[in-house]
């Protein structure tokens, strides 16, 4: 466990440096939390799907998390709303929560579109 | 669980409370907080919400068994960890023992996008695996508002809010909710005091630099409780609330009596002293010796080896030790066997209500036998009239009930003053002595008199007293015709009484010799007349004696006479008419 922190946590080193060179090809490593399978829950997996497929193919990691099913990652990653969608990588980490059908916002959000 | 049907249709309220454990608050809500309910904790920042609640679970975990989960939404675990640290709070041991659980929820919107529809299910998902993780049965979220803060959509927040508390009653725990008191409303966002079944509302104010905090239990539903507002305070025992009210007029009264530690002030009050129990008061003008008779009740406490607690205003404990000394009054071996412990403070510190719960809190714990507070009139310079009437109200109650006897010394200002009846606390007083400065003949002296003393009979005089080395020794009294006398008049008054007193007697000798002479003078005479009457007699009854006999040579001649002349019986009958008187006689 410890060691995979620790090689993300260098990865993510690398891949900072690669968002400074704002190529093209940066991989993008997002978490979404969801509190079980509601409508609510699959629209916005759905949705961020959606535009991880449209703006950011093939390089992006998207884990979803249900939170009943592990709490404790809810905790570590300081989530209280559902559901909750983190940019982990490239930085700054973000946050975005609701059910991601305002598309506009999450690609500023995800800092794949500018804001206007 | 909470209301139980009674079969008659009546529903007789029996709501299961969680006690706290916090010294009174359990008191005020007869027996604590609502189980498996949501409390509100209400107040501005600094009031203590974040320690109450923390107290509460610690004292639920050690106290009564009950594991809890602290939701922190504005410290971090560390840091709560080290702020109740200086407590005696170990909530690392705690954790470790599982009887504790920490969580900092951090929310800053900063670095949150709202997308769209949410709710806080996440929230409710990370509260019940602390919950489940401990076993929790108390929950605390501290503070509320701090989700506000985070979230744009105060709709969707409030909603949530409201699923939270009904969310937390399914769950069956006992709930705190602190949250940050607004301006119109009771919570910033008038929303958590409807939703929760008890509400305390904490205050921190200051009136002319001097803060006192206080508590009120808002609302309680389905239970009497407390309305007033009741003073605490912080300290390292963490809180305690002082629910002062007035005990009423319950108590019941000792006959006992104790000394007031001044011999012949105990003569005036039947001899006995006061009664146990009694409120005392020692009324007078600076230099009177208050704080000398405060002192002499103490030590006599102390010598009957029963335990007075001494609150003093004006002088440190050093330094009334050192002034008992001078006056033969060692107080220093009763604080080292613990008998006796002086507390000292200045009235500006605190506030009136502050010093009042500081008072009882120290009497509660120290349980004294006699409590002496000097002087008052330093408490009543920070309060209002009405306010020290209500404190004192309070105070004496308190002592009354647990009968413990309190000696208040008052200072008046101006000799005018001193009368009690304007006084605001005089009717709460059981016992009045009055000090006074006594100025005569260029003299200023110290006079005392009992002014009132409930339940006993008691001297009307004004007695002179001294203060010497001895402590404090009521002067003989002199009340002649000519008035009182006190000081060095009363000793010339004195010396001049015995002057006459004792010219009278030498009088009275002197007249008694003088009569006796004189009975002897008469006594001679009498002998003397007595010896010239016994001469006279003599010389009359000898008289008597010549003439009888002479009578008797005269018979007997005449009888011879007739002898010879052969006479007959006439001659001799007259001669005994004659002979027979002077014989007789």
């Amino acid at each position: 466990m410890a060691d995979e922190r620790e090689q993300e946590r260098r990865s993510a080193a690398e891949k900072f440096e690669q968002a400074l060179e704002g190529r093209a090809d940066t991989r993008y490593i997002l978490r979404l939390y969801v509190a079980g399978m509601t409508p609510r829950s699959q629209r916005a997996i759905e949705n961020v799907k959606a535009i991880c497929e449209t703006h950011l193919s093939g390089r992006y990691d998207l884990e979803v998390i249900d939170v009943y099913q592990q709490p404790e990652r809810a905790g570590e990653a300081q989530v209280v709303a559902a559901p909750t969608l983190i940019k982990q990588l490239p930085l700054p980490l973000q946050r975005l929560i609701g059910d991601m059908s305002d598309k506009d916002r999450v690609l500023v959000g995800l800092g794949i579109q500018k804001k206007e | 669980m909470h209301l139980i049907e009674q079969p008659g249709g009546s529903a007789r309220v029996e709501l299961q409370k969680s006690p706290t454990g916090i010294q009174g608050l359990d008191e005020i809500t007869l027996g604590g907080l609502p189980r498996g309910r949501t409390t509100l904790v209400v107040g501005k920042a600094g009031s203590g919400k974040t320690l109450l609640g923390m107290e509460f679970l610690v004292r639920g975990a050690l106290e009564f068994g009950e594991p809890g989960v602290f939701f922190s939404f504005e410290e971090t675990a560390g840091d709560l960890t080290q702020n109740v640290a200086s407590l005696g709070y170990d909530l690392n041991d705690l954790r470790e023992r599982n009887l504790l659980s920490i969580d900092h929820v951090e929310v800053s919107r900063s670095d949150i996008v709202e997308t769209g529809e949410y709710d806080l299910e996440a929230l409710f998902i990370r509260l019940g695996y602390a919950i489940d993780s401990v076993g929790a049965q108390r929950v605390v979220l501290d503070t509320i508002e701090s989700l506000f803060s985070g979230f744009a959509d105060t709709a969707i927040l409030r909603a949530e809010l409201r699923r939270l508390f009904f969310w937390l009653k399914e769950r069956g725990v006992t709930a705190v909710v602190t949250g940050e008191s607004g301006e119109a409303t009771m919570t910033r966002h008038g929303l958590e005091e409807y939703i929760s079944d008890c509400v305390i509302l904490l205050d921190h104010r200051v009136d002319e630099q001097i803060s006192t905090r206080r508590l009120r239990v808002v609302k309680y539903r389905g239970s009497v409780h407390g309305t007033n507002e009741y003073p605490f305070l912080i300290d390292e025992n963490g809180i305690s609330v002082l629910p002062i009210t007035s005990a009423g007029l319950t108590h019941t009264v000792s006959r006992d009596r104790i000394s007031s530690g001044v011999d012949r002030l105990d003569a005036m009050l039947e001899g006995e002293g006061f009664y146990r129990g009694s409120t005392i008061m020692i009324a007078g003008t600076p230099g009177t010796g208050k704080t000398s008779f405060g002192a002499s009740f103490g030590d006599a406490a102390c010598l009957r080896g029963e335990k007075c607690l001494y609150f003093a205003f004006e002088e440190s404990p050093d330094q009334i030790v050192r002034n008992m000394q001078s006056i033969g009054i060692d107080l220093a071996p009763h604080i080292t066997a613990g008998l006796l412990e002086i507390h000292a403070s200045r009235p500006t510190m605190y506030g009136l209500e502050m010093h009042l719960v500081l008072m009882l809190k120290q009497i509660q714990e120290r349980q004294p036998d006699v409590v002496v507070i000097d002087p008052l009139t330093d408490l009543i310079s920070i309060g209002t009239s009405r306010d020290v009437k209500v404190m004192l109200t309070r105070l004496v109650d308190f002592l009354k009930t647990d009968g413990i006897t309190v000696l208040f010394t008052y200072l008046a200002h101006t000799r005018e003053a001193v009368a009690p009846s304007d006084f605001v606390v005089s009717s709460l007083i059981d016992t009045l002595i009055q000090l006074q400065d006594i100025e005569s003949a260029g003299e200023r002296n110290r006079g005392l008199y009992v002014l009132k003393s409930r339940g006993m009979g008691h001297s009307n005089q004004i007695r002179e007293y001294r203060i010497t080395d001895g402590g404090i020794e009521l002067a003989n009294i002199y009340a002649g015709p000519a008035g009182m006398f006190f000081g060095t008049s009363r000793f010339v008054q004195e010396a001049k009484e015995e002057a006459e007193r004792e010219a009278r007697e030498e009088e009275i000798a002197y007249q008694q010799r003088e009569l006796e002479r004189k009975r002897s003078v008469m006594e001679a005479r009498i002998a003397a007349l007595r010896n010239e009457f016994a001469s006279h007699e003599e010389q009359v009854r000898r008289l008597i004696k010549a003439e009888g006999a002479r009578q008797d040579a005269v018979k007997a001649d005449t009888r011879a006479i007739r002898k010879l002349r052969k006479a007959d019986e006439p001659g001799e009958s007259m001669i005994r008419s004659t002979g027979s008187t002077g014989e007789e006689q």
